[in-house]
């Protein structure tokens, strides 16, 4: 078994059980559903502004977006304005694509190596991390902004249709939301990669597993709640308006398996400002994509530019001025 | 090299699947064959680089300052301040992979620390451990380092840092996949200047460095024998065309400042190149009374102090605005570079600019106003030889490349750091009727790299030079056996060196020409002699009968 992801399996389904024994067995309510979930959402408030701050705290000293296509260059040559934008609109476009059809990773190719009389290196177009990763991503927000029904009273028009549109298969009762399954297939398939692929095997980390296991573990304690252990509904409105009003109330006939759920969202919240989760945060930020390739049009100013001793024609044509002059080179000065 | 693994050798260790076990338990091991030499310390003292010493990779003792890892942590803390790339980049990789096989160098070696995300990591690991939050309270956790992925910066970490930043050459392949843009470029660069610190170059750019810095050139060529190689060109071409093509020097008043590689000037094939812009600027000066000049002042467009440190590039570029300055032309034109033209595109302005006393670049000839160099007022050459084709000012002789079937690689920094993509496939086409282009994976923003660029160009690190050029030779072997492709046109000084020994290895059916040796050679002078050879003195043809 490799520790890489057994230790992360082993403290997510630990932080499972200490909420769950926690409310079952000690009664402890009001710390798993009141203290650590508002505590939680200040870490993560504080956490991610403060992380963001820091990314513009420093500098931007040069404008060197990575170009993907044809730059702006004569009249008569199509430029690529959006994998190499010259305007303003052309890198925002860019980043809409970037961010919420994941650009670049559409554009994975597999490499592949045959020894054989060809000894051919082929790339084949790799479109399924670009899959998961995006049915991943989209499941989770949808999952998110369904969920904006315990924290709003009356329920917003957008999300009640929002939540038709999930239930659309009409499949089972309460009504099934293809998000929820979408959201943990796409976790598990991120996580098979992290297991069985060889070289994301190699590169994955501890730090890498965790999340995927919490994310799971909400994804699983949500799904069982809704459709197996079928949760006391009004009971966690209730709890949740408590919550979202700021005056929190313990509602009578929520279990365990609920603040273990909540539990395991807290440690994601927190856990999402110290971690590579800030990526959903530094993806704008990123000065290769969201920068204009046109500094030889426009100057960029870099904050901290200073000056620099340099070698100058006068110092150099004294190092050589005889030679220069033997060789019919033009001189400034003649001795 | 006797020692040299031969072609089916090096195929054979091609293995792109990592061992088990953890990357971080594995001790980086100094490899002959993989890696350049030393610097020297007279070439670091030029420019008073820090450490200059003897020292030798292959030894234990590297001879570092004392306080070597207090000047490396202060060193990643100013520079986290100072770029944002660089604090984003060690933040929110995910290690999602995308990266992984997209480098050359993993292609061509299968050594996992050569795939892009792992190379970072080596850094990653250490700023993780010193600078963020988490990884201080994990160091504290017994095991907790490792969840993470943090460590400490001890000298074996150091050393893999040397070992494994030069061998990046920084081609930004990778970023062109990675979902955050996150450019290994980018912290490879970050790594050089760190090593820098402590005096860790290599010998190939610093001594260049050096060279330029003093003599303005990266062999160090003298005023007088930068002229006399140009003269040797200008009596060659007198035989080939019988026109005297002799180039101007340090011309005040000129109308442009031409500055290229100096790699054109001494090294083949890149001299047919070098040749083909003077037979074009002779081609301008009498048909169109363009006046251009060449500068020994400001003789290398090359800048391997890119390749060093953000200040060591400053102050190698200054003596391009310097030049145009004192000598006081319009604007300046620049020749086939790959790494001159990120710099140029997009550093040069803002380290050494405003260029307020050149004027917007407008072709005299044509009339063309070059709108996206309005600010930094330096053109690429193809970008000026397109223009002058698509006016049809140039009389060009299709018939003299008529033997040559070419394929064009695109050079890493024009092709990911600056998009001139149809620019150079224009000027080919105008000279030349046989193109193919490679697989689409191998060119335009997704070209591979020669293997040879970000300054390891060098002699003692063959094996990883020839790992690294599997990719490109295999997509130029495909073309090559598919359309009989015999020419392999480059706009990159490097490439043209590099990509001659990449053939000589991998493809030896398959020759190494500049686009504007191909320009040259078909070029129509005015008062020309009627030629028999190409610029290689080879017949051309039809004309291989009336050779002698």
């Amino acid at each position: 078994m490799n520790q890489k992801y057994m230790l992360p399996l082993t403290s997510v389904f630990l932080l499972f059980l200490l909420a769950y024994a926690g409310v079952e067995g000690a009664g402890m309510q009001w710390f798993f559903g009141i203290v650590v979930p508002y505590a939680a959402v200040l870490a993560f408030v504080a956490g991610f502004i403060y992380r963001v701050m820091g990314w513009s705290a420093s500098a931007v000293p040069f404008r060197i977006p990575t170009t993907c296509g044809q730059q702006k260059s004569l009249p008569w040559i199509k430029q690529n304005r959006i994998d190499n934008p010259d305007t303003t609109l052309g890198v925002f476009l860019r980043m809409v694509l970037e961010v919420f059809a994941f650009r670049s990773l559409f554009r994975n190719t597999k490499a592949a190596f045959n020894r054989n009389e060809k000894n051919r290196l082929t790339y084949s177009w790799e479109i399924f991390l670009w899959v998961g990763a995006l049915a991943f991503h989209y499941a989770f927000l949808v999952v998110i902004l369904r969920h904006l029904r315990f924290f709003l009273n009356p329920v917003p028009f957008l999300v009640k249709g929002l939540e038709y549109l999930d239930g659309i298969v009409q499949l089972g009762l309460p009504g099934l939301f293809v998000s929820g399954v979408v959201l943990l297939g796409g976790a598990l398939f991120l996580l098979a990669r992290r297991i069985f692929d060889e070289k994301v095997s190699y590169i994955s980390l501890a730090a890498d597993y965790f999340p995927l296991f919490l994310i799971i573990g909400i994804a699983v304690t949500g799904i069982s709640m809704r459709y197996f252990t079928k949760v006391d509904i009004f009971g966690v409105k209730i709890f949740t308006m408590g919550l979202a009003t700021f005056h929190p109330v313990i509602p009578e006939g929520v279990g365990g398996l609920f603040y273990a759920h909540l539990f395991l969202v807290s440690v994601l919240l927190v856990y999402i400002p110290v971690s590579k989760l800030m990526h959903m945060g530094g993806v704008f930020l990123s000065p290769t994509r969201n920068m204009a390739n046109n500094t030889r049009m426009k100057r960029h100013i870099n904050p901290w530019n200073y000056a620099v001793e340099i070698h100058t024609y006068e110092q150099y044509e004294d190092d050589f001025r005889e030679k220069m002059i033997d060789a019919g080179l033009p001189v400034d000065k003649k001795e | 090299m006797a020692d040299e693994l031969k072609p089916d050798e090096l195929l054979d260790k091609v293995d792109h699947s990592p061992a088990s076990g953890s990357w971080m338990d594995t001790t980086v091991q100094i490899r002959p064959g993989m890696y350049c030499y030393a610097a020297k310390p007279e070439s670091l003292e030029t420019l008073s680089a820090p450490n200059a010493r003897q020292w030798n990779p292959l030894e234990d003792d590297w001879k570092l300052p004392e306080n070597w890892q207090q000047i490396i942590h202060d060193g990643i803390k100013e520079r986290l301040e100072r770029f944002r790339t660089f604090k984003i980049f060690m933040d929110v990789c995910v290690r999602c992979g995308a990266c992984a096989d997209k480098c050359h160098f993993f292609l061509g070696t299968g050594d996992p620390k050569n795939m892009p995300v792992l190379r970072a990591e080596l850094l990653r690991s250490v700023y993780r451990n010193d600078f963020t939050t988490a990884g201080k309270i994990l160091s504290k956790i017994p095991g907790g380092e490792r969840l993470g992925g943090n460590r400490p910066l001890t000298l074996d970490v150091l050393k893999e840092w040397w070992y494994y930043f030069f061998q990046c050459t920084e081609c930004r392949r990778c970023s062109v996949f990675c979902p955050y843009g996150i450019d290994t470029a980018e912290i490879t660069i970050m790594g050089r200047e760190l090593l820098n610190l402590l005096g860790l170059n290599i010998d190939w750019i610093a001594t260049p460095v050096s060279n330029c810095y003093q003599t303005g050139n990266h062999l160090g060529i003298q005023p007088h024998a930068f002229k006399d190689m140009l003269d040797f060109f200008t009596e060659d071409l007198e035989e080939i065309t019988g026109v005297n093509v002799a180039p101007q020097f340090n011309k005040k008043g000129a109308d442009i400042l031409f500055i290229t590689p100096s790699g054109d000037v001494f090294a083949d094939p890149g001299t047919y190149t070098c040749q083909g812009y003077m037979i074009l600027f002779k081609y301008l000066k009498d048909k169109y009374n363009l006046d251009v000049t060449w500068s020994t002042y400001a003789s290398e467009g090359g800048n391997f102090g890119f390749f060093t440190s953000h200040e060591t590039m400053k102050r190698l570029n200054a003596k391009m605005y310097a030049e145009a300055k004192r000598l006081g032309v319009k604007w300046i034109l620049g020749g086939e570079c790959g790494h001159m033209w990120r710099v140029i595109n997009q550093y040069m302005d803002t380290m050494n600019g405003p260029a307020d006393f050149l004027e917007v670049p407008v072709n005299p000839i044509t009339g063309t106003r070059f709108e996206n160099a309005k600010s930094t007022k330096m053109v690429h050459i193809t970008e000026f030889t397109a223009d002058l084709v698509r006016h049809n000012k140039l009389e060009l002789d299709k018939s003299r490349n008529s033997n040559r079937i070419i394929t064009f690689h695109d050079s890493c920094n024009p092709a990911r750091g600056m998009g001139l993509l149809e620019e150079p496939r224009y000027c080919i086409k105008a000279c030349c009727d046989n193109f193919f282009e490679m697989p689409e994976n191998t060119i335009r923003e997704q070209t591979f790299c020669c293997g040879s660029g970000a300054g390891l160009n060098a002699g003692e690190n063959i094996e990883l030079r020839m790992a690294g050029a599997l990719p490109r030779a295999n997509a130029v072997k495909y073309v090559h056996e598919k359309f009989d492709v015999n020419t392999l046109a480059t706009i990159c000084a490097i490439d043209r060196a590099a990509l001659s020994t990449l053939c000589e290895y991998w493809v030896p059916e398959v020759e190494v020409a500049g686009v504007h040796e191909l320009i040259g050679n078909a070029l129509i002078l005015p008062g020309e002699k009627k030629r028999t050879t190409d610029l290689r003195m080879e017949p051309l043809p039809g004309m291989e009968d009336e050779d002698e």
